[in-house]
């Protein structure tokens, strides 16, 4: 996460070129506020973590004993009894196995897509990136029912890929793989220059080699982006998850965990915030791996959207 | 279904076609192209043949066909040479078409039902239900030996009951679909008639039937005079229905008090003429009835209408909230004399890689009246979600709070791209510090973030989690227990749809067709001015 110092900075304020007009306007109103609004913003988006923190260090690990700063003593025992009580292994695996496989496909079938929508010409190229648009803002889980209907046949003809499985899960997810990134993507595409496939295809390249030795490795800014995203989306989902995964042993770490804490709020706490510390491990590992990539890819994908 | 067919080995050599080679032409093909496109292929090929099984099993042709067709066309589209966009398409498309359009398309047609609680199957399965539900023991009721069992799991599987007949000995399988003999050789039973053991059935034990004790007695096996119901877990009896269906007047008659409830296939239940209805019935279209009753109906209207300029609200200040916030952040580190930017940045993203959904149970609790951290520090005990404005307040800090590192994020990116020679030759003209960023930067801005902000507002009209997660709607006017100050439309459907009241399926979906098409209207003609916006400035 610490890859967001840009190359060079290129504004205009205080740097050298500004002119002597600018020497004298005080620190305070150059640099001063700039440090307000970052303490203030930081303070704002710590506080809650921080809260979260001492909630599952607190020994009680009840909500009414916590407070922003751990007051009682420091223990790790939310952090045992979350392993000792609860399947939470079992959903972190499953979790990380789930967004993980859905996140990988999705990005492989919309870098796909995006190919084909960026450099092909075709029938019903327009049409297609039309429907993407407007089939991606039905909210799907509306269609939850019917989803439900649709995979109670599943269960009963292929059970591998039915309710309480991972697969089934993905299946689900991978419907939405085209709507979600495929407009983004297609944007990246559009940016790389012509030439250089155009070229390639002179050499005589295929489009499939002209793809996945080519382009994919030009476009990696925008599939990091993308899986990162891709990844968030998935391990956070809980409506469609809470209707497949109803065993213990299948569920996923939202599914779990709001179990954990839905009736239990008060004295169930210290886990759940255990949990939350746990849940974040994988998406900052990801965030970590694919650093070098995130502000280019998000800036990129902004601006063509 | 991928394709893969680029080679690791040189490429051989392409014979020319012509000056021009013609677009998108299929290329050369490799040894390493080849093999893992048969690998590909043949794993494709193997995964249908392992489908079509259970469907054989099932006797399910149609899917059969379909299963069939599919493999087939991708064999073709893969080995032929022909339609290269396609070979491009159709992976991502078929899990479209499979999980997202057809349950779309199926819930619009379900929005012209009356689908839901009480009217989920066919006429025929309603009459079967009504009677089977007012089944009672009447005196000389045939008793059997009863011996529960399922065909799966003990725990979960599907129960069936095991039936002796007192009289003939024979042994009889029985669920909710009807009664069916077995064979004498598949079961064996004991000195009181009551099976212990039978081929392709497990037996509950005591324990395991206890806990399953209310789905035993809640299991009627239908049959011709009324059903067989369990009396303990030993022994069954099987009663008469005190209300039949007689197919001449289309109608059910209570034996007992003689009423009669008349068939109405407008409504799909059966109604008596004094107005009452029976709880069962069945699935019938209903036209527009649903679409038009969130005009008409007073009692939805209204608060339909006030839910949806709440919606509108919420979703703008979302994504306008975060926006600001995020870019005022982006704004201040954007400056090389800030020291400690990348600590700052660092911490400023944190937020987005915590997990949402257990960071908006985590906010819940901050605000909960009796243990919540606000409360404790404040010295207070207010009960934020208990007034409709704190309500709505609170649940707009969360989302700025969830939603303001993105943007901070994608405005450092934008930022960054914006040439600073602009900036630097206005404040030579002599332009102000605020006059260059408001009339070149956010300008600038603006065109390269607007896709995203539109995408934004759309994701947040409809974030379900947001509400469900936090508020869950309260607080709830005292006379409409159905909508909440802070529901969205989406959690008001949810609730609609698989809330307490009874599931009202057909009408959820007739609003979830209002809120697309709402989206949709207002990503068009937001989509369309910022196409011209960046004819403009481009």
């Amino acid at each position: 996460m610490t890859a967001v110092a840009p190359p060079r900075d290129r504004t205009d304020r205080g740097g050298p070129s500004a002119g002597p007009r600018r020497a004298h306007r005080s620190w305070v109103s150059e640099v001063g506020w700039r440090h307000l609004v970052g303490l203030l913003a930081v303070a704002f988006s710590l506080f809650p973590i921080l809260f979260v923190v001492s909630a599952a260090v607190n020994p009680l690990g009840t909500l009414s004993s916590t407070g922003l700063v751990p007051s009682g003593g420091i223990s790790g025992e939310n952090f045992a009894n979350l392993f000792a009580r609860t399947a939470f292994g079992r959903w972190f695996l499953n979790s990380v196995l789930v967004a993980g496989l859905a996140s990988a496909a999705s990005v492989f079938l919309s870098a796909l897509a995006a190919y084909a929508f960026s450099r092909m010409r075709f029938l019903g190229r327009r049409i297609g990136l039309l429907s993407l648009l407007l089939i991606q803002m039905f909210p799907q889980f509306l269609a939850i029912v019917a989803i439900f209907l649709i995979f109670s046949t599943v269960t009963d003809l292929w059970p591998e890929i039915g309710f309480n499985t991972p697969f089934g899960l993905i299946l689900v997810y991978l419907g939405g793989a085209l709507g979600a990134n495929t407009w983004l993507m297609k944007g990246f595409f559009d940016t790389l220059p012509r030439e250089i496939d155009e070229s390639a295809t002179m050499d005589g390249a295929s489009h499939a080699q002209v793809f996945f030795r080519i382009m994919l490795p030009l476009v990696t800014p925008i599939l990091a982006v993308t899986a990162l995203l891709s990844f968030i989306t998935t391990i956070n989902e809980f409506l469609v998850a809470s209707v497949f995964l109803t065993d213990t042993e299948a569920k996923t770490l939202a599914v779990g965990m709001y179990g954990l804490i839905d009736g239990e709020r008060n004295n169930n706490f210290g886990i759940f915030a255990a949990g939350t510390l746990l849940t974040a491990v994988p998406t900052v590992l990801l965030f970590q791996f694919l650093q070098r990539y995130i502000v280019s890819g998000l800036a990129a994908g902004a601006v063509k959207g | 279904m991928e394709n893969r067919e680029f080679g690791a080995g040189p490429a051989t050599p392409v014979p020319h076609r012509g000056p021009v080679p013609p677009r998108h032409h299929a290329g050369p093909v490799t040894v390493t192209g080849l093999a893992v496109k048969v690998v590909v292929l043949g794993l494709t090929v193997g995964i249908a043949v392992w489908a079509a099984f259970p469907l054989v099993d099932a006797g399910a042709w149609a899917g059969l066909t379909l299963l069939v067709a599919a493999t087939a066309g991708l064999c073709y589209l893969y080995l032929t040479r022909r339609y290269v966009p396609a070979k491009y398409l159709v992976p991502g498309t078929l899990f479209l078409l499979a999980f997202q359009v057809l349950p779309v398309l199926y819930t619009v047609a379900t929005a012209f039902t009356n689908f839901g609680d009480g009217h989920r199957g066919s006429k025929q399965e309603a009459i079967v239900a009504i009677q089977t539900a007012s089944v009672t023991q009447v005196p000389g009721s045939t008793e059997y030996a009863l011996a529960v069992a399922t065909t799966g799991d003990p725990a979960t599987g599907p129960l069936v009951f095991l039936l002796t007949d007192p009289a003939t000995g024979t042994v009889s399988v029985g669920d909710a679909g009807g009664l069916r003999q077995l064979a004498a050789e598949d079961v064996t039973v004991d000195a009181g008639g009551r099976v212990t053991a039978a081929r392709g059935y497990t037996l509950l034990t005591i324990g395991q039937a206890g806990a399953r004790s209310e789905e035993i007695t809640n299991l009627a096996v239908p049959t011709a005079g009324g059903a067989i119901r369990s009396a303990g877990l030993s022994r069954a009896y099987e009663g008469k229905a005190q209300r039949t269906y007689d197919a001449g007047c289309d109608c059910i008659r209570d034996a007992e008090s003689g009423k009669v409830w008349t068939a109405d296939a407008d409504l799909g239940a059966f109604v008596a003429a004094d107005g009452e209805r029976l709880a069962q019935g069945w699935k019938v279209g209903v036209g527009f009835q649903n679409l038009t009753r969130v005009v008409t109906d007073p009692n939805i209207s209204g608060p339909f209408l006030r839910t949806l300029i709440w919606n509108l609200c919420f979703a703008v200040a979302s994504a306008g909230g975060t926006f600001a916030l995020g870019l005022l952040c982006a704004l201040a580190l954007h400056s090389p004399r800030v020291r400690g930017r990348t600590i700052y940045r660092v911490l400023l993203i944190l937020p987005y890689a915590m997990p949402s959904f257990a960071m908006l149970l985590v906010w819940r609790d901050m605000f909960n009246t009796d243990f919540g951290l606000l409360n404790n520090l404040l010295g207070m005990h207010v009960d934020w979600f208990g007034n409709a404005w704190s309500a709505r307040a609170a649940v707009l800090l969360v989302q700025l709070w969830l939603g303001f590192p993105y943007m901070f994020l994608v405005a450092t990116g934008a930022l960054q791209a914006i040439p600073a020679q602009l900036t630097e030759a206005a404040s030579v003209d002599g332009a102000s510090r605020w006059q260059s960023f408001r009339r070149i930067t956010l300008p600038l801005l603006l065109v390269a973030l607007s896709p995203l902000l539109i995408a934004s507002f759309a994701y947040n009209f409809n974030n379900f989690n947001a509400i469900y997660l936090t508020t869950e709607g309260a607080p709830f006017p005292a006379d409409n227990p159905s909508v909440g100050a802070t529901d969205l439309l989406i959690t008001y459907t949810y609730r609609l749809a698989f809330g307490g009241q009874g599931a009202q399926y057909g009408f959820a979906a007739a609003i979830s067709i209002f809120i697309f098409t709402l989206v949709a209207i207002i990503a068009a003609v937001t989509f369309r001015r910022t196409r011209q916006q960046e004819e403009v400035y481009s």
